[in-house]
């Protein structure tokens, strides 16, 4: 019963549940925080709207960004990686989520930030339907831990619209 | 020497008895780990409630040897959600983001498309030939937690088998050796 093995084992087995505990008990102290993000999105400038050989729709265009992100972070948050997603229908998908652009976030101080980008992923729908189109831009997040549960969760900004002729 | 001649020795003078009862344990603790993880896969409602993360292409966020916690509830899948999927043909499932989602509303068609954090792509050069769109029979769970470091061991043991054969290999040994 003493032998180096048993107590080997049994020392392995206890830091184990203590480390197991700790990470979950690190988890636990996130749902304390209550985040308040903002965030403004601009279209500057249409770039170009073309219907490709195809026939889906494309559009390019240049976003102002400007986001405060700060209050998601906590001690136990190893990074938050934000999206920016337009959303809207079509008749013939009741639903389209375009992710435009994302960012991965490591500090605190670089998660209250404003970027002038092009969109990084191309805007393409299934069909020819984004003439005149209106649709949402909705910010997504996602907080990934040092360890434990993740947060996950968006803020919608309605009241866009595509242009109504290509160009 | 003294050792292996103690081990042979202890080896002789097994009785049968003992060795079905080490056995019966064994089998023991095989069926309760079963029992553990099919219980899992019932609660989660997916087939890998627990998953090794295997490449690095969504660092920094999940990096190699990382342990995930999938659930598959009835919620849709909607964009920025992490999702485990395997392509048809493959068996090893895939973690990475969906970028972009189109629904149909009279077929309940979904499509999906994935790209992992850290890869320059989206991740069409990983579907198959021909295959734009992932669809939700695809998806095998969505992320929800996880613990870092923890699956280091599972990763060594699938890269080198040794290690598997020659672990077996001494819990056998020591199954049969000892005498409580």
């Amino acid at each position: 019963m003493h032998s180096f093995g048993y107590r080997a084992n049994a020392l392995f087995t206890f830091a184990v549940t203590i480390l197991g505990f700790m990470c979950a008990i690190a988890s636990f102290t996130d749902s304390f925080n209550s985040p308040s993000p903002s965030v403004q999105v601009q279209v500057l400038k249409v770039n170009w709207f073309q219907k490709q050989p195809n026939g889906n729709d494309e559009v390019s265009m240049t976003l102002n960004i400007s986001a405060d992100l700060q209050t998601l972070f906590t001690w136990n948050t190893k990074q938050v990686f934000v999206f920016l997603a337009a959303e809207y229908v079509t008749p013939k998908h009741v639903l389209n989520q375009i992710s435009l652009w994302d960012a991965i976030i490591q500090e605190k101080e670089h998660s209250k930030f404003t970027i002038t980008t092009s969109n990084k992923y191309r805007f393409i729908d299934q069909g020819s339907n984004l003439r005149g189109k209106e649709f949402n831009f909705t910010l997504h997040w996602h907080v990934m831990p040092k360890t434990g549960k993740m947060l996950a969760d968006k803020l919608v900004m309605p009241g866009y619209r595509l242009p109504a002729e290509y160009r | 020497m003294g050792w292996v001649s103690d081990t042979v020795d202890s080896i002789k003078s097994i009785k049968v008895r003992e060795v079905l009862h080490q056995l019966i344990v064994l089998g023991m603790i095989v069926t309760t780990a079963l029992i553990i993880w099919k219980g899992l896969m019932c609660i989660t409602g997916t087939e890998s409630p627990v998953v090794v993360v295997l490449s690095g292409s969504m660092e920094p966020g999940f990096q190699r040897g990382d342990i995930l916690f999938l659930t598959m509830s009835k919620d849709p899948i909607r964009s920025g959600d992490i999702v485990v999927f395997n392509i048809d043909g493959r068996d090893i499932p895939i973690v990475h983001r969906v970028i972009k989602v189109h629904e149909r509303e009279d077929t309940e068609d979904k499509y999906y498309l994935t790209k992992g954090d850290n890869n320059p792509m989206d991740d069409r050069v990983l579907y198959n030939h021909g295959q734009n769109w992932l669809e939700k029979k695809h998806i095998m769970g969505r992320a929800v937690g996880f613990v870092p470091y923890a699956g280091w061991a599972t990763i060594i043991m699938s890269e080198k088998p040794i290690i598997k054969y020659v672990l077996v290999g001494a819990l056998g040994l020591l199954v049969l050796t000892t005498k409580e």
